[in-house]
């Protein structure tokens, strides 16, 4: 089984605070370029994201996913005459 | 630890990959026949492909003590032009009875559209008919949970498919649990930035047991790394996983679902 939480805190502490900085960095270098033209639903999906991140519940990995998803229609055969 | 790739593009490697795969444990692979990073344009582009892919590659794998196994279709993306996937379907069967052809694939969806909808249904007539193993392709990136559900709708709506001969491959966080639930068997496909990572891996592994599940490197021409199952394993081993465990989804669970396969007839090395 996996480690407990403090163990893996020891191991991953440092590549989580790699990992946020690189975004923190991202996200400086996207404002530095200026405004962009019209909506871009990009910025909001990643802003979406980061929320999740926060959140205090399971699976972040599944909603960020979901998040950067197109949607499922399950009447997809119809629409399509399949 | 002896290791199985169910899921690698040797076409795309130098022979120096197959020395390497060798060093690292590798055993054996089975190729799925996929899109070369251009649109072919005849029926014998795919005719010639199928020799390399059931002649070729073969040769060079034994080289290096590796079994080389492959699966025959046309790829999604070319499944756009009907006209040639159709042409491609009714010459698969010249090849099926190659000694290392485990059935159809890799088969799916891409940009999710009728037609690749429309071959990906006569790619399993065609596995139905000549009772072949299927893999499959997911789309990726937005595409991947859309496509994955169509194709499950697609698969569940023919009783005539055996689930447990069909394996969904790049299976991710949103769609690994619909695939297993189904009663599919489900890849793990370990790629820098559209797919997943060996850690990833390992967590789904943790959430989702070890049953009906493996990974693999897809290794092809894009930025991917032939040696990908040998970092999950050391990632596995890292978290304290049993060897067991590990053996189970890097070698087994392969050996199982290929086993299925009627040319299939490896003896695994004493």
């Amino acid at each position: 089984m996996s480690a407990d939480t403090p163990t893996l805190l020891d191991r991953q502490f440092l590549t989580m605070r790699a990992k946020l900085l690189e975004l923190a960095a991202d996200w400086d270098r996207l404002e530095r370029g200026g405004e962009l033209a019209g909506n871009d639903s990009r910025l909001e999906q990643l802003r979406d994201a980061v929320r999740v991140l926060l959140e205090e519940s399971r699976p972040r990995a599944e909603k960020v996913q979901t998040i950067f998803s197109r949607r499922y229609d399950p009447s997809w055969r119809s629409a399509m005459n399949i | 630890m002896d290791y199985i790739d169910p899921h690698i593009h040797m076409v795309s490697r130098i022979t120096d990959d197959y020395e390497t795969l060798a060093r690292m444990g590798c055993v054996a692979i089975s190729e799925p026949a996929f899109w070369a990073g251009f649109d072919r344009g005849s029926v014998d582009g795919f005719r010639d492909y199928f020799r390399q892919l059931t002649q070729v590659e073969p040769r060079r794998a034994a080289q290096y003590g590796i079994a080389h196994f492959t699966w025959l279709c046309i790829n999604a993306k070319e499944a756009e032009n009907v006209t040639l996937s159709r042409e491609v379907i009714a010459m698969i069967p010249e090849f099926l009875d190659a000694p290392n052809v485990l059935g159809i694939g890799e088969i799916g969806l891409n940009k999710n559209t009728k037609n690749e909808a429309t071959v990906f249904l006569e790619h399993l007539e065609l596995a139905v008919t000549h009772r072949q193993s299927v893999l499959i392709h997911t789309p990726h990136l937005e595409d991947k949970y859309q496509g994955t559900r169509m194709i499950l709708d697609m698969l569940c709506d023919d009783s005539r498919i055996d689930r447990g001969r069909v394996l969904v491959d790049h299976v991710e966080e949103h769609t690994i649990g619909p695939v297993l639930d189904a009663g599919f068997w489900a890849g793990m496909t370990l790629y820098p930035v559209t797919k997943c990572t060996p850690a990833r891996a390992a967590d789904m592994v943790e959430q989702f047991g070890s049953e009906r599940l493996m990974v693999n490197s897809a290794g092809d021409w894009g930025p991917s790394k032939p040696t990908a199952v040998p970092d999950f394993i050391f990632e596995m081993r890292s978290r304290g996983h049993s060897e067991s465990l590990i053996r189970k989804i890097v070698y087994e669970n392969p050996l199982e679902f290929f086993r299925q396969s009627e040319h299939f007839d490896w003896q695994p090395r004493a």
